[in-house]
């Protein structure tokens, strides 16, 4: 792995299962930035229109098997991070990202990728200087997620691996196992845990008091005036 | 080969919920550059192999169900980075390994592939990528029964490339390295930093080395031989 990046800019990522509130909490620490006038830039993950027409087009006709998953999503992250995530790490920003590589680790290794090569593949990536990990008991995470009753899209409810008949079920299962890969990863990939039970505000509070000693966040103010 | 005996084996971790004991058919493998005959040869073993009564498939680069079209497109406009090209073409290889060649292989069928991992592995590596990095990328492939390697000196694919298009193409000149402004320079050192490669990796991954500078009809004698050898096919 990467470690130790050596680019003038910064790079935050947020990870955790989706209706873990980690979305908020980026959001809310790049308002923080912007209001004190800093280098910050989102990334959005807008993949080039080419790769998601492939991603589209494997998840419509359920083409996808584990490691085609795999190598499609891997291409577009290489797309978004050579496009998007290193200029800017080159050119002095702190970069915040809304999941990373470790939501592809998770999910690869939970539909039976070899582990090691699945890491192996995204060793181009830069290691992220802080990534916060939104733990949310399972059940929570499930209920806000599900409590308006979404459609489920096929892979995303896992049902590529036939682990119930019932999309809703199949994700339940599909997040646990998800879940209890992420929690592997909190000591080897050095997870800062934020509890995600706790109001927002206070938690964000906690996301900011962390950054700040770990980040030199002055150097990071724009030199010019906008 | 040694393979043979041993049965399939992938070069990293079989891939999920495949058994190589059920892969009962052959893979032989043709690379060589572009205008180094192989595809020609590749269409002769074919037809000679039906003739015995073997079924055959045929596989090649950017020929997958999932991404061949978005492939060609990235092509042409040359919008994709080096890591992100890579990674394409490694899904429509992976893409093509476990809806093609596997599914063959399982039902008994002679699989021809027109390249296979080694060119992309190559250009890859001519590209600055990391070694390590690739072989890791590739080690989903299946280790075929054989790998023949047609070597052309690159002074004769100039000479066939014009022949065949007219033009030299811009790929295969490597002319996204910026090895040269002028395209007969570039086609020349990139075909010899490939062959490097090839060179390289002969060893490592047990190629057999065909002159393919010779007459066409000579070269598939000489591969009819050795592929017979492979199949253990009884000489008439």
């Amino acid at each position: 792995m990467n470690n130790g990046h050596s680019f003038p800019g910064r790079l935050i990522a947020v990870e955790g299962l989706d209706g873990s509130g980690k979305s908020t909490q980026i959001y809310l620490l790049k308002r923080w930035m912007e209001m004190h006038n800093l280098k910050v830039f989102f990334t959005e993950w807008n993949s080039s229109l080419l790769v998601k027409e492939a991603t589209r087009k494997g998840k419509k006709r359920q083409l996808l098997t584990p490691t085609t998953f795999c190598l499609v999503h891997a291409t577009d992250f290489a797309d978004r991070y050579e496009r998007q995530v290193l200029p800017l790490l080159r050119a002095g920003y702190i970069v915040l990202a809304d999941r990373y590589i470790y939501t592809a680790f998770a999910r690869d290794i939970v539909r039976g990728c070899d582990p090691r090569w699945v890491r192996r593949l995204y060793s181009f990536a830069v290691v992220p200087d802080i990534t916060f990990f939104f733990d949310t008991p399972l059940d929570v995470a499930l209920d806000r997620i599900l409590g308006g009753r979404p459609k489920l899209k096929y892979f995303e409810a896992g049902m590529d691996l036939s682990l119930a008949s019932d999309p809703y079920d199949s994700f339940r299962l599909f997040q646990g196992r998800i879940y209890a890969e992420y929690k592997k990863m909190v000591a080897t990939e050095h997870f800062m845990v934020m509890d995600g039970m706790l109001p927002v505000e206070q938690q964000q509070a906690m996301v900011r008091k962390f950054v700040e000693p770990k980040i030199d966040l002055p150097s990071f103010r724009w030199r010019v005036r906008r | 080969m040694s393979a043979l005996k041993k049965g399939k084996r992938f070069y990293g971790t079989t891939l999920p919920g495949c058994d190589p004991t059920q892969l009962r058919g052959k893979l032989i493998v043709l690379e060589g550059a572009d205008g180094s005959g192989r595809s020609t040869q590749v269409e002769q073993l074919n037809a000679w192999l039906e003739n015995l009564g073997y079924g055959t498939v045929n596989v090649g680069l950017k020929r997958s169900m999932l991404v061949s079209e978005e492939l060609d497109r990235a092509q042409e406009g040359n919008i994709l980075s080096r890591t992100t090209l890579s990674l394409f073409y490694a899904t429509d290889f992976a893409d093509q390994l476990e809806n093609t060649i596997l599914p063959a292989l399982r039902a008994g069928f002679i699989v021809l592939a027109d390249r296979y991992i080694y060119t992309l592995m190559a250009r890859d590596i001519v590209r600055g990528a990391d070694p390590e990095w690739v072989k890791s990328l590739y080690s989903i492939a299946l280790v075929p029964d054989a790998v023949f390697y047609l070597r052309v000196s690159p002074q004769q694919l100039v000479e066939r490339n014009f022949k065949k298009n007219t033009t030299l193409d811009y790929w295969e000149s490597g002319m996204d390295i910026g090895l040269s402004r002028d395209m007969f320079t570039s086609f020349i050192r990139y075909q010899q930093l490939m062959q490097a490669q090839f060179r390289r990796m002969q060893e490592a991954y047990g190629f057999e080395v065909i002159n393919g500078n010779r007459t066409p009809r000579t070269i598939a004698n000489e591969l009819r031989a050795r592929v017979q050898t492979v199949l253990a096919i009884p000489t008439p």
